[in-house]
């Protein structure tokens, strides 16, 4: 069967060429064909190895179908094609055409059966996405996008040394289980940690994410973080330091998404304490804990992508996004709110709504490997998400003080993306079993005993309660204009600062040195034709160069005239 | 402004009502305690409204450290700006609250 050989990012890169050339209803109409054609092609195929070749002493597998890499094919779909109904109003083909060009950067990166094909797909998921930042048209999307580009091409550097150093060691590609061995594992580790935003690499993604365009915004969410997670699923499962890392990604964010303003960079922040989440549960490298990590990336990418595609419709609506800009939006944007409040039940994992039955796979995981503190971590983490994403959200959007603003729903397509999002929350949280069928591993889990259920719905429960205490007692902190320094403060601001502060004492240094040196010269040349004054006159320095030219001239004349004479 | 459709929210009592069922709802989950037996993996699961308990000590701790974060991490909006404007003088196209403006 040829079919079996055309791998799943051909129909998008396809989908990219077709969308640069058609216009209006035509160009919809393919858009939202190539992600249900790739989706149920994805559906038909077996798992193996479906196209390999051989590049000088190397296989290269670009096309490897398996579980795990199934399960992230499907996910990718989803969100495409959620993300290009999302973004059917928009009239800019580079945003049409890169979200097309990235979304299939992603399917061929988790496809990927080798380190230098992934290598590839890591660099296009740089360069395109940067153009779904960069088509926000202002001088702070522009700046942040290149941020963005310089770590993200960095990580691709980095994987490609690693890459190398792999191939020198073991004399494959072949990307599967890796290891924190040797130089190649540590500097692919880095890369991967890089694009999964570790602590101290995560400024790229809340400095870049809250400037991109409305609906690129959401394609970014999808996608960069996700194929990280899946490859350290692959190449790191149980590697104990991802649990200790996991933890901090899940923790320190959420401090920073109580205090932040604009209310996408919220958002971003907490799409690192979930992906935080997936990092602990590789890091524990049981059958339950890789499920956890793989089946919340997918929970994740739907309902992060549903709470970013509802402040999009904010921002699309009212032009603002601050939280302290908004409120009282759920007089005239109902269905906005409702669709949003599903998002935020989710990220929040209420029973019944997706996230309850991904991630309590990672805290059981946790508890039973007798991770103690991780595991009260990320209880904390569990309960900070509500705050900030489940309640802070909606809240100061949509309720909060009244802004005044009376602006209506979003056109019918960002409506219907965000249902559909809405629904497959819904529909995965109440119904796992079919997200549990995809799964690498079969554990015969289920979230829906009455302990879980009902200590999850206390933690929840108790933490809105402690959201209104906070109000009426007027300690919870307003929202304010303002920028929280994090750790990009010191690539943004003290290291340039520092740069430039270095350079300037260098040059001036530079400049007392010169001079000083010019002087003791001046000086020195003086003194010298001072004491050769008497000796030869002529030739000495207080006479002007004019005088030296003019005995050179002499010399020559006199030369040329006995060259004549002897001849 | 004046004759404008009063919604859901805009009367006191509702928001009242609304706080009650979550009053309400938080009782009876800690009362749930005392009656279902939950499983336990961990010793601390098995104290009385653990769950409740460090839910809300959490929340709480969380936004008071959040708030104290700000004295030392908060600057103005345009901290970061303030760099490129000096470096960039033609800045003539950057108009205030572009950022806000969708593409």
């Amino acid at each position: 069967m040829w079919m079996l050989e055309i791998p799943p990012f051909v129909p998008f890169f396809i989908g990219a060429l077709l969308a640069a050339v058609s216009r209006g209803l035509l160009r919809n109409i393919l858009l939202i064909a190539v992600p249900i054609l790739g989706g149920l092609h994805l559906w038909m195929i077996p798992e193996g190895i479906h196209l390999q070749f051989a590049f000088l002493d190397y296989t290269l597998t670009p096309y490897r179908a398996d579980k795990l890499s199934i399960m992230f094919g499907y996910v990718f779909h989803i969100a495409a094609f959620i993300g290009i109904i999302y973004s059917l109003h928009v009239r800019d083909t580079t945003q049409q055409v890169s979200a097309m060009l990235y979304a299939g950067s992603g399917l061929g990166a988790v496809f990927a059966g080798d380190l230098l094909t992934l290598f590839v797909f890591w660099e296009l998921l740089a360069f395109t996405s940067v153009f779904l930042i960069w088509a926000r048209k202002t001088r702070r999307a522009y700046v942040a996008g290149m941020r963005y580009l310089i770590i993200q091409v960095l990580s691709g550097v980095i994987l490609l040394a690693g890459t190398l150093f792999y191939a020198a060691q073991h004399g494959t590609l072949d990307f599967n289980f890796i290891g924190l061995e040797g130089m190649a594992g540590w500097l692919i580790f880095i890369a991967f940690g890089i694009k999964c935003a570790f602590p101290m690499a995560h400024n790229w993604l809340t400095d870049a994410y809250p400037e991109a365009t409305v609906t690129g915004t959401v394609f970014l969410s999808a996608f960069t973080t996700k194929v990280a997670v899946y490859s350290l699923a692959r190449g790191y499962p149980g590697t104990e330091i991802l649990v200790y890392i996991g933890a901090a990604m899940a923790c320190f964010p959420i401090f920073f998404a109580v205090i932040e303003n604009d209310l996408r960079r919220v958002l971003a922040y907490s799409l690192i304490n979930q992906v935080g989440f997936m990092v602990v549960g590789i890091g524990i490298g049981t059958a339950l804990a890789i499920n956890g990590a793989v089946s919340h990336a997918f929970n994740d990418i739907i309902f992060k992508g549903l709470l970013f595609m509802s402040m999009g419709a904010v921002l699309h609506m009212t032009g603002r996004i601050n939280g302290s800009d908004l409120g009282g939006l759920y007089k005239t944007m109902p269905k906005t709110t409702i669709l949003c409040i599903v998002g935020a039940a989710s990220i929040s994992a209420f029973p019944l709504f997706s996230g309850f039955v991904s991630k309590s796979m990672v805290m059981s995981a946790a508890l039973e490997e007798g991770f103690d503190v991780v595991w009260l971590l990320l209880l904390f983490a569990a309960a900070g998400v509500f705050h900030h994403a489940g309640i802070k959200i909606p809240y100061f959007a949509f309720f909060a003080h009244d802004s005044g603003l009376r602006v209506s729903d979003p056109p019918n397509n960002m409506l219907l993306a965000m249902l559909i999002a809405a629904v497959l929350c819904v529909g995965i949280g109440s119904f796992p079993g079919y997200l549990y069928s995809i799964l690498p591993y079969d554990t015969g889990y289920n979230p829906y005993d009455a302990s879980h259920v009902l200590s999850q719905t206390q933690l929840l429960f108790f933490s809105a309660l402690a959201f209104v205490w906070l109000n009426l007692k007027g300690l919870y902190p307003p929202e304010l204009h303002s920028t929280n320094l994090d750790f990009d403060w010191f690539y943004r601001r003290a290291f340039p600062t520092a740069f430039r502060n270095a350079f300037a004492i260098i040059w001036k240094v530079d400049g007392v040195i010169r001079k000083e040196f010019l002087s003791k010269l001046d000086l020195g040349l003086s003194m010298i034709a001072e004491r050769n004054k008497g000796v030869s006159s002529l030739l000495s320095r207080t006479y002007p160069a004019g005088s030296m030219v003019m005995w050179v001239a002499v010399i020559l004349a006199a030369y040329l005239f006995l060259s004549f004479i002897t001849h | 402004m004046d004759n404008e459709k009063t919604y859901i929210f805009d009367k006191p009592e509702n928001v009242k009502r609304l706080m009650h069922i979550l009053y309400a709802c938080c009782a009876v989950l800690f009362l749930l305690d005392f009656i279902i037996h939950r499983h336990i993996v961990h010793d601390w699961e098995g104290l009385w409204g653990f769950y409740a308990i460090y839910g809300f000590v959490g929340c709480v701790v969380l936004v008071l450290v959040a708030t104290w974060m700000r004295t030392f991490l908060m600057r103005s909006e345009d901290y970061y700006d303030d760099e490129g404007k000096a470096e960039q003088t033609d800045t003539s196209d950057v108009k205030a609250g572009d950022h806000n403006v969708d593409a």
